[in-house]
């Protein structure tokens, strides 16, 4: 019988420390494992540097002012392309350093850093602001007869890891049943051994791994993971098929709110101030409430409805 | 009287011409739609995606949700795509300038942006791997600059200070514009008037340009669909989505 590692979203951020790098997997508004970050965002913890291909994520520590460094190729909610918080602190200068990258050389990082290379080479970046921006990317040369000169992409190594995939046993054998694993096998095999957490949707018998999915699906084993979170609805507002689908209103309610600090304030009093248990009640009472209003707007063009055909 | 977002369509549509078996991939309404009207109509060996992970091998509708899945393409194939260069993407553009450098990425300094836009994204991999041709809905001077603030497409210049290889494999097919289709089909390789739409000048065109393009003799007009490519429009886009793109 293999190591129990479940732990809570809390005991995972209590391990980590001030200016630790973090990689937070999923991509834009999928499949993020937004439980632990709402865990960061209750934490202490500041001066982190985050490495993420950035949706909510980013723009929830940005707005909480925890990131001093963000390697990122990208930060986006997917259906709303620009991320309101996100955009408030780069217009802001309120991010220390962005480290700005090309989509395929963060995942080169990821990759180099997870094999225990010193670099990767790439022609992704070679010519484009990216080498502009980040005067610290050296080039390479090919000692092959071809002799051409490559970006070399530095390796990223991550002090702790954050991801949310669909299933996992009680050890860390984990599973994605949706359309994409993105990158997030890479987030884990790129970080130092101790801090790996994995959250998902449900925690089942190693048996029944494969009841859900073939065994394609088993990307990450328990030797990536050093805790398992059991966490329903953890991705929320961000997808995460096939379990649910992204939750479009209430993230446009999340994005209105972020445009404007005092929508901010009022919105982060409701959503983030408490536990994970208190988010997820506060957002099946928001989530009522829209499924109510929205069946009086019916009632009502029906009522108009019927008293125009009366009339 | 053709509808402008028909003769944009069929112009996104000819940008995959003669591709053949690669993935065309489209970034918004209607450069997918004109890679999948290629695919219904004159470049039927191309690979289009449903914009999530997979290969569609029927005509989807934009937004539609019937698919015949051919194929996995989650983002690590895309980018293993990307570098193997069997992909011509078309992407959008908030800045463009003469020799086809682009900028997605944001406005204004990047150390403290005027404007926060995407980021770079696949721009600095796609430009050096494989074609990429761009849509821009509203050709105006502000976005049709001197100097883009920030490169996340590579342009003719900046490729042509690399290696042989990229030389070799950086390709700007062309640029689709509410007014025209450009390319930089040059000796030197600066934006070229390829042809402007029906009813717009190469004088109008000009105008809504920072620099200065180069503008052939005899300009022709952008042609409209033939009777089966609107149909195919039509099917592929059957609300309409494309009106709202350009107008």
């Amino acid at each position: 019988m293999s190591r129990d590692k479940r732990i809570t979203e809390d005991d995972a951020v209590a391990s980590l420390s001030d200016g630790m790098t973090i990689g937070i997997g999923g991509w834009g508004s999928r499949r993020k494992p937004m439980s632990l970050v709402r865990a960061l965002l209750r934490s202490p913890l500041r001066n982190l540097t985050i490495v993420s291909y950035g949706g909510p994520d980013v723009g929830l520590l940005a707005a909480a002012g925890k990131i001093r460094k963000i390697v990122y190729g990208f930060v986006s909610l997917d259906s709303i392309p620009l991320e309101p918080h996100w955009r408030a602190a780069r217009q802001a200068g309120a991010i220390a350093e962005p480290v700005e990258y090309d989509e395929g050389m963060l995942q080169w990082a990821l990759y180099a850093g997870s094999l225990r290379l010193p670099f990767l080479p790439t022609r992704a970046g070679l010519g484009s602001a990216v080498v502009d921006v980040n005067p610290t990317l050296k080039t390479v040369r090919s000692p092959y007869a071809d002799g051409e000169e490559l970006l070399a992409v530095p390796a990223i190594r991550l002090d702790a890891a954050f991801v949310h995939l669909n299933r996992s046993d009680a050890s860390g054998n984990a599973q994605f049943l949706g359309p994409d694993l993105y990158f997030d096998d890479l987030f884990l095999a790129a970080c130092e051994p101790g801090h790996r957490y994995v959250s998902c949707e449900r925690v089942v018998a190693t048996q029944d791994l494969l009841k859900e999915g073939s065994f394609h699906t088993l990307k990450v084993n328990r030797s990536m993971v050093d805790g398992v979170i059991e966490a329903p609805n953890g991705a929320h507002f961000t997808t995460c098929e096939p379990d649910y689908g992204r939750d479009e209103a209430f993230q446009k309610a999340y994005a209105t709110a972020a445009a404007n600090p005092d929508d901010w304030r009022v919105f982060s009093e409701r959503f983030l101030a408490g536990s994970e248990a208190d988010y997820q009640a506060a957002v099946a009472t928001w989530q009522a409430a829209v499924a109510t209003s929205s069946a009086a707007v019916e009632t009502s063009k029906a009522a108009v409805a019927t008293s125009k055909k009366e009339s | 009287m053709t509808a402008l977002a028909d003769i944009v369509v069929i112009a996104a549509a000819e940008a995959f011409r003669g591709d053949g078996e690669i993935f065309a991939s489209g970034m918004g309404t209607i450069p997918m739609l004109g890679a999948r009207t290629a695919r219904s109509t004159f470049e039927p060996d191309l690979l289009v995606s449903d914009g999530e992970a997979f290969f569609v091998g029927n005509e989807l509708p934009i937004g539609g949700s019937d698919k015949l899945v051919e194929g996995w393409i989650p983002f690590r194939s895309v980018f293993d795509t990307v570098w193997g260069g069997r992909r011509h993407v078309m992407m959008g553009a908030s800045q463009i300038d003469r020799f086809g450098n682009t900028n997605i990425a944001n406005i204004g300094p990047f150390a403290r942006p005027k404007a926060q836009l995407l980021g770079v994204r696949g721009g600095p991999g796609n430009t050096i791997n494989h074609a990429t041709s761009f849509f821009i809905p509203k050709h105006t001077d502000k976005v049709f600059v001197e100097t883009v603030d920030m490169v996340s497409g590579l342009g003719y210049d900046r490729a042509g200070t690399l290696g042989e290889w990229v030389r070799r494999n950086h390709r700007l097919p062309r640029v689709i514009t509410n007014l025209a289709v450009l390319d930089f089909q040059t000796p030197d390789h600066s934006m070229r008037l390829a042809s402007v739409h029906p009813g717009v000048t190469a004088a109008d065109v000009q105008a809504a340009t920072s620099f200065e393009l180069v503008i052939p003799g005899d300009v022709p007009v952008s042609r409209g669909p033939t009777d089966s490519e609107l149909a195919a429009i039509e099917r592929l886009d059957p609300r309409g989505l494309r009106h709202r793109e350009v107008s």
